[in-house]
């Protein structure tokens, strides 16, 4: 510390700057750094640098051939390095010194460096005033293969665990909304329906439209083998209203609003926006998840509803532009194939698809870290476990309604 | 709160009894017992990184401790049923190190925010009473404006303009000078200053700032990492003229002799 506080070392500084930057004019000029290694043998060994110590010198030589070197000493004793006409030298002598003193240390060698320049002295002081905490190196030691499995396996149950309590929480929740004793903002429901309805209409037009174009085409390749090109309205209605519907506006919306909660509970538990609510008494989740969990469970319906047609729209395009099917044929094949059941079971799948995005989406951000990377991971894990979630779900109520004949 | 006259009362507020920190098992502080009595700026010092900030997170119930009570008048804050435990929260605001402002509102929201849904006020008597607790912070005028609008130090001014908002009995703060220029953080200590006398409230700050520390404190303790526990307590005055424990000494004269410290604490 002392060093630093005369005028000779802030002097050192300021061309230590000098010889530091990459632009530095003499950059031609520089001698390679030259170091050589005397008497290795004895218990004083000496080392002595020449040249120019300095950043852009390198790449002309380098210090590995010397550490190894060093690393050969075997006898305790005092290494003395030596000033043998050192002309430049900036923060790559410095850092050469540190790694030798490091090898010193374990070599038993102690380390002279009285003779080096003023300024490398008392930086050198500095660097090493504060012995390497052992405490510091936390490195995660490697692991096998299996202990990195059951490690998942034991976050994965974690996980597990917490959104069950998180979905209890909720359900907690909703109760109280329901009953009218919720403490949540009524203008953050109406922003996030908006935000979630209205908003994401123009994305959910395309690919549903695009989806039942897809199925069309698909369908139409294996039915025209048969001339049975009119069923094309079967698959497309069918398709989209029982499944593609529902499950393409859920992996809209999770992409969509999943992320996007994650995201804004998470930068606000970056900012103690979420400890301050609790300190107000505010529930987080009441505040958090509930205007954000009604407005999917509202507004998914309608989204799904609005994907099966437009996806059916899709459907009756290509039957009528490439297979010659007439529109109004295609229409009444179309309400003949699908019943008021089959648009049910997705809008009901559209609901739990909803709450299924949204707790997964509020309970990530919930879970985010302080930092902010943490808050893209919560973003990317929120739209995987929805999705995962999604999928599952899916299975099962198309397992559920096959054995129930609906 | 209503503001009496006479409230010469100087009984204690809050009662830290044996609390015991840690993050799983590693121990932050053990043993910490103090008394905050009514009308202290309490202050919590300490280097960076001993816990100072934690033993906040515990006093606001936000971290559960490990062992030891807290007590707000003769309630135990984490023995209470979650109504009660509403009501405890209900006596004291904190103005957390960032402001912790909520980003989507404006200042007018966010300090009728409490207001709104723990009071059965008109939304023009809201309205005024927000009005009038941005211009005891300096921020009249400032209603509309977004946390992201305004500088840092006027951050810091909002979020002590809604830590107020419901006439909380005790006021905490979390390093509210970090970051400000010296004479904002002077502003800033004079505020505190005549929030306390004018309302009567009971102040509890966390702090490293010794100009802070010194001008307004009128009792405190001191955390030591190495120890983990209190190591001196006091009016900080009385501590720098008394004899101290010679590590309390250095930190209060910024003495570094002994500099073979690392800076910034200990690793979690």
């Amino acid at each position: 510390m002392r060093g630093f506080r005369s005028g000779r070392a802030k002097r050192i500084c300021i061309q230590l700057v000098y010889h530091g930057s990459i632009t530095t004019p003499v950059a031609n000029d520089l001698n390679p750094l030259i170091w050589k290694l005397l008497e290795e043998h004895s218990d004083r060994p000496r080392l002595v640098l020449s040249g120019d110590w300095a950043v852009s010198a390198t790449g002309q030589a380098d210090s590995a051939e010397l550490m190894g070197r060093l690393q050969q000493i075997h006898s305790p004793g005092i290494l003395l390095i030596q000033d043998g006409g050192i002309r430049h030298w900036d923060t790559l002598l410095l850092s050469t010194l540190l790694e030798i003193s490091q090898i010193a240390s374990r070599r038993k060698l102690e380390l002279d460096v009285s003779s080096m320049p003023e300024g490398v002295r008392s930086l050198f002081a500095l660097a090493t005033a504060v012995p390497s905490s052992p405490d510091a190196h936390h490195d995660p030691a490697p692991q096998g293969y299996l202990a990195d499995l059951g490690q998942a396996a034991r976050r994965f149950w974690a996980d597990a665990l917490y959104f069950n309590r998180f979905l209890g929480e909720a359900a907690i929740s909703m109760a109280a909304f329901v009953r009218g004793r919720a403490r949540y903002r009524p203008v953050d429901l109406w922003l996030q329906i908006q935000e979630c309805g209205p908003a994401a209409v123009p994305i959910v037009t395309m690919i549903s439209l695009l989806v039942g174009l897809i199925l069309a085409f698909v369908g139409a390749v294996q039915l025209s083998l048969f001339g049975a090109e009119l069923y094309i309205a079967d698959l497309v209605a069918l398709g989209m209203t029982r499944e593609m519907g529902a499950l393409m506006t859920a992996i809209i919306m999770s992409g969509r609003s999943g992320a996007a909660f994650a995201a804004q509970i998470g930068t606000m538990n970056v900012n103690m926006e979420v400890s301050a609510l609790k300190v107000m008494g505010f529930s987080p989740v009441d505040f958090l998840v509930l205007p954000r969990l009604i407005a999917l469970i509202l507004v998914m319906p309608f989204l799904g509803l609005y994907s099966d047609l437009l996806g059916i729209a899709g459907g009756a395009m290509v039957g009528v532009a490439f297979f010659d099917i007439p529109l109004s044929q295609f229409l009444t094949r179309t309400s003949e194939a699908v019943d008021l059941t089959d648009f049910f079971i997705g809008l009901v799948k559209c609901s739990l698809f909803g709450v299924l995005i949204a707790l997964s989406g509020c309970m990530r951000g919930v879970q985010c870290g302080r930092t902010a990377s943490a808050v893209g991971d919560a973003a990317t894990s929120a739209v995987v476990t929805s999705i995962v979630l999604i999928v599952v779900a899916d299975s099962i109520v198309t397992l559920i309604c096959n054995r129930l004949n609906i | 709160m209503t503001v009496t006259e006479t409230s010469p009362d100087k009984g204690p507020v809050i009662q830290v009894d044996r609390l015991t920190m840690a993050y799983g098992d590693h121990v932050i502080q053990k043993d910490l017992s103090f008394t905050v009595n009514r009308g202290d700026i309490f202050v919590v010092m300490g280097g960076s990184g001993c816990g100072k900030s934690t033993l906040l997170l515990h006093m606001i119930g936000l971290i559960k401790p490990a062992a030891g009570r807290i007590y707000y008048g003769d309630r135990d804050l984490w023995a209470a049923d979650s109504e009660e435990k509403q009501a405890l929260l209900r006596k004291f605001g904190v103005l957390f190190q960032s402001g912790a402002l909520f980003s989507s509102l404006t200042l007018a929201e966010n300090v009728a925010l409490p207001l709104n849904e723990f009071t059965t006020l008109s939304k023009r008597e809201v309205s005024s009473i927000v009005s009038y607790k941005l211009a005891l912070v300096g921020l009249a005028g400032f209603e509309s404006y977004y946390p992201s609008e305004i500088s840092g130090g006027m951050q810091k001014r909002a979020g002590l303009a809604r830590a107020m908002a419901m006439d909380p009995e005790i006021l905490y703060f979390d390093e509210p000078s970090a970051g400000l220029d010296p004479i904002s953080a002077r502003l800033l200590d004079d505020l505190i200053e005549s929030l306390r006398d004018a309302l009567g409230a009971t102040i509890v700050i966390v702090t490293h700032e010794l100009a802070s520390i010194f001008a307004i404190g009128t009792n405190s303790i001191f955390l030591d990492p190495d120890s983990k526990t209190v190591i001196a307590r006091g009016n900080p005055n009385e501590i720098l003229r008394g004899n101290a424990d010679p590590r309390v000494l250095r930190f209060l004269t910024r003495d570094n002799s002994a500099s073979s410290r690392s800076i910034g604490g200990s690793p979690p």
